[in-house]
């Protein structure tokens, strides 16, 4: 049955030996993948979501053959990427956000055409497609520069491009608009919705940690946190978990310590973090009625309300309510390790 | 076999645009050797050794070209990939890792080609050096025997540095002065003694050097082994390396994704 799906995963676990400094002969095991289970249908956009170190990177290096699994099995267009990664190779492509790719020497346009030759296309077809793409991602004018002339940004969109020269029928993007200004990651959001829409077959797998990116293309996204999926719904069904449930945004400020707030009855969930020298505390309560205990705990604990906002639950609530710590406040405190 | 072909165009086309691009090779490829050729022939001259001596100095200065590309642009060309997000795109794609490799190999040799051959045209019209070739045909299958071999063993570094880090450039500086000193690059290396030039025969380019001083200069009495042994041996070393970096480069790729450093980078 395994053709049926784009990708899947069964019980993926990947342990990578991390090495100590000198005099340290015990190597501690990081489990990066925990028994992942996942199934990525053809034709559909599907987004995983996850603070940095969750294992996001982990999973697609495995997908995209550049890391063999522990254990468990994953399977790309139905192919086993350990046991056949050469007819994996041929039906995907790949985008790392923030990397970039070729050789300051060449020309956007050379560097592009030499990696159509990786893929075997003619020099029509490759000429063709490096100006299409090149179109889409504003770079048309600096076909003729030298790379090593761009900005750290149009060197990004380079990379970018080349992940759809050779139209492959699974794409992964990790973190495509890592980094990139606001502009121009709408158009690239843009072009990636169109690309999934225009081609049926084709597949996109994304993994990002900017919720609203996730929520507004995915079809579906899974949370993934310490390795796990913790839940793989459609956007509008993860958010469905908090209905019912109020949820309340206040920034304060600063305030030392938070915990008091968890213990508050009537608070589901709860986490909080500093942010642009205030603190951000999001709640999600099962009754509207604990705000006033909530307020009165601000003022018991000297912090001041600087604003208070009540929205409709959102993917970041989603995954507090999920994890227990908003994603920010996950990476602040493990650092990114992917 | 497009694939391939297109694949070994794709590779070497950044290093066959980059000689044209980047003319500063002029003084680091062909002025800055040229000097370090200078100094051994006014030793040689200071000591009125044979005047075949200039010759094979000229010769070695050129062939030096060849071994610096194979140390820096073959075999630590990985560990650069790997630095710059390069890497991993390459063994992504569903082409042969050896087509790139034979890419690189191919870009680096014309492109060192053009700087031996400046370093041994103007080498020879300064300190008038006179070379007289006994044999084309056979110069012709020792030079290409011996870059098979060369750049064969460029490959198989390159496989065995896949997994290293930083390593692979200490690696390639120790290879470096070690091997003009027992390859001959500036002394024939029959004076080295037999077991010393059989031990430094594993580089291809000690035999090739050696042939091919035998072919330009027949005045000088100093070839280690008969150019029919040496192309031999070369010939073996070419199929053989090739093979083995094959074989490595299969091995090591697999070694690198369990270990999961196919893609670490600032190691």
């Amino acid at each position: 049955m395994s053709h049926s799906w784009a990708i899947e995963t069964e019980n993926l676990v990947r342990i990578y030996k991390v090495k100590h400094k000198r005099g340290d002969a015990e190597s501690a095991p990081f489990k990066a993948l925990d028994g992942v289970n996942s199934q990525v249908g053809t034709g559909e956009l599907f987004g995983l979501l996850g603070p940095n170190g969750a294992g996001k990177t982990t999973l697609i290096k495995i997908l995209t053959t550049l890391l063999l699994p522990t254990s468990g099995t994953a399977r790309v267009d139905g192919v086993d990427v350990a046991a056949n990664p050469q007819e994996v190779r041929r039906r995907i492509n790949m985008v790392s956000g923030g990397d970039t790719c070729g050789y300051g020497l060449l020309t956007v346009e050379e560097n592009l055409w030499m990696f159509t030759q990786f893929y075997g296309l003619d020099n029509k077809t490759a000429r063709e497609r490096i100006g299409k793409m090149l179109e889409i991602v504003g770079l048309q004018d600096k076909a003729k520069s030298k790379s090593y002339q761009l900005s750290t940004g149009q060197k990004q969109k380079m990379n970018f491009a080349r992940g759809f020269l050779n139209d492959p029928k699974i794409l992964f993007l990790d973190e495509p608009t890592l980094g990139l200004d606001v502009q121009t990651s709408r158009v690239l959001r843009k072009f990636v919705k169109q690309w999934v829409r225009e081609r049926p077959g084709r597949t996109l797998l994304l993994t990002t940690h900017y919720m609203a990116e996730a929520d507004e293309l995915c079809d579906r996204v899974a949370i993934i946190n310490q390795g796990k999926i913790l839940a793989c719904d459609t956007p509008a069904n993860l958010k469905k978990r908090l209905q019912g449930a109020s949820v309340f945004k206040l920034h304060v400020t600063p305030l030392e310590q938070t915990e008091l707030f968890s213990d508050l009855p009537g608070v589901s969930n709860f986490s909080g973090h500093r942010r642009n020298g205030h603190t951000e505390l999001n709640f999600i309560l099962d009754d509207e009625n604990t705000l006033v205990k909530i307020l009165s705990a601000v003022q018991q604990s000297g912090a001041h309300l600087i604003s208070l906002d009540k929205h409709e639950p959102t993917l970041e609530d989603v995954f507090i309510d999920l994890v227990g710590k908003s994603l920010s406040e996950i990476e602040e405190q493990t650092g990114s390790v992917s | 076999m497009i694939l391939f072909l297109r694949t070994v165009l794709g590779r070497a086309y950044p290093r066959l645009i980059g000689i044209q691009r980047e003319k500063s090779w002029l003084i680091f490829g062909v002025f800055l050797p040229l000097l370090g050729v200078s100094a051994y022939v006014f030793i040689y001259k200071a000591l009125k050794s044979p005047p075949e001596f200039v010759g094979f100095v000229i010769l070695g200065g050129a062939m030096t070209a060849y071994w610096l590309n194979v140390l820096w642009s073959m075999a630590t060309q990985f560990y650069w990939e790997k630095e710059t997000g390069n890497l991993q795109l390459y063994l992504m794609a569903p082409t042969s890792r050896m087509a790139i490799l034979m890419g690189m190999a191919f870009g680096g040799l014309v492109s060192t080609s053009i700087r031996a051959a400046a370093i041994l045209i103007v080498g020879s019209l300064i300190f008038s050096v006179h070379f007289t070739v006994v044999s084309w045909w056979q110069l012709i299958l020792v030079f290409l025997f011996t870059m098979v071999a060369l750049y064969g063993l460029g490959m198989l570094f390159s496989s065995l540095f896949l997994l290293f880090g930083r390593e692979a450039w200490h690696l390639s500086s120790l290879l470096q002065e070690p091997i003009y000193f027992l390859s001959g690059f500036y002394f024939p290396i029959k004076s080295l003694g037999y077991w010393v030039s059989i031990g430094a025969s594993i580089v291809p380019i000690t035999l090739g050097l050696d042939a091919m001083r035998q072919l330009v200069m027949p005045s000088a009495k100093w070839g280690f082994l008969s150019v029919d042994e040496e192309l031999g041996i070369l010939l073996v070393m070419s199929i053989v390396f090739v093979f083995v970096a094959h074989r490595a480069l299969l091995y090591m790729e697999n070694l690198a994704r369990r270990e999961g450093r196919l893609t670490i980078r600032g190691q």
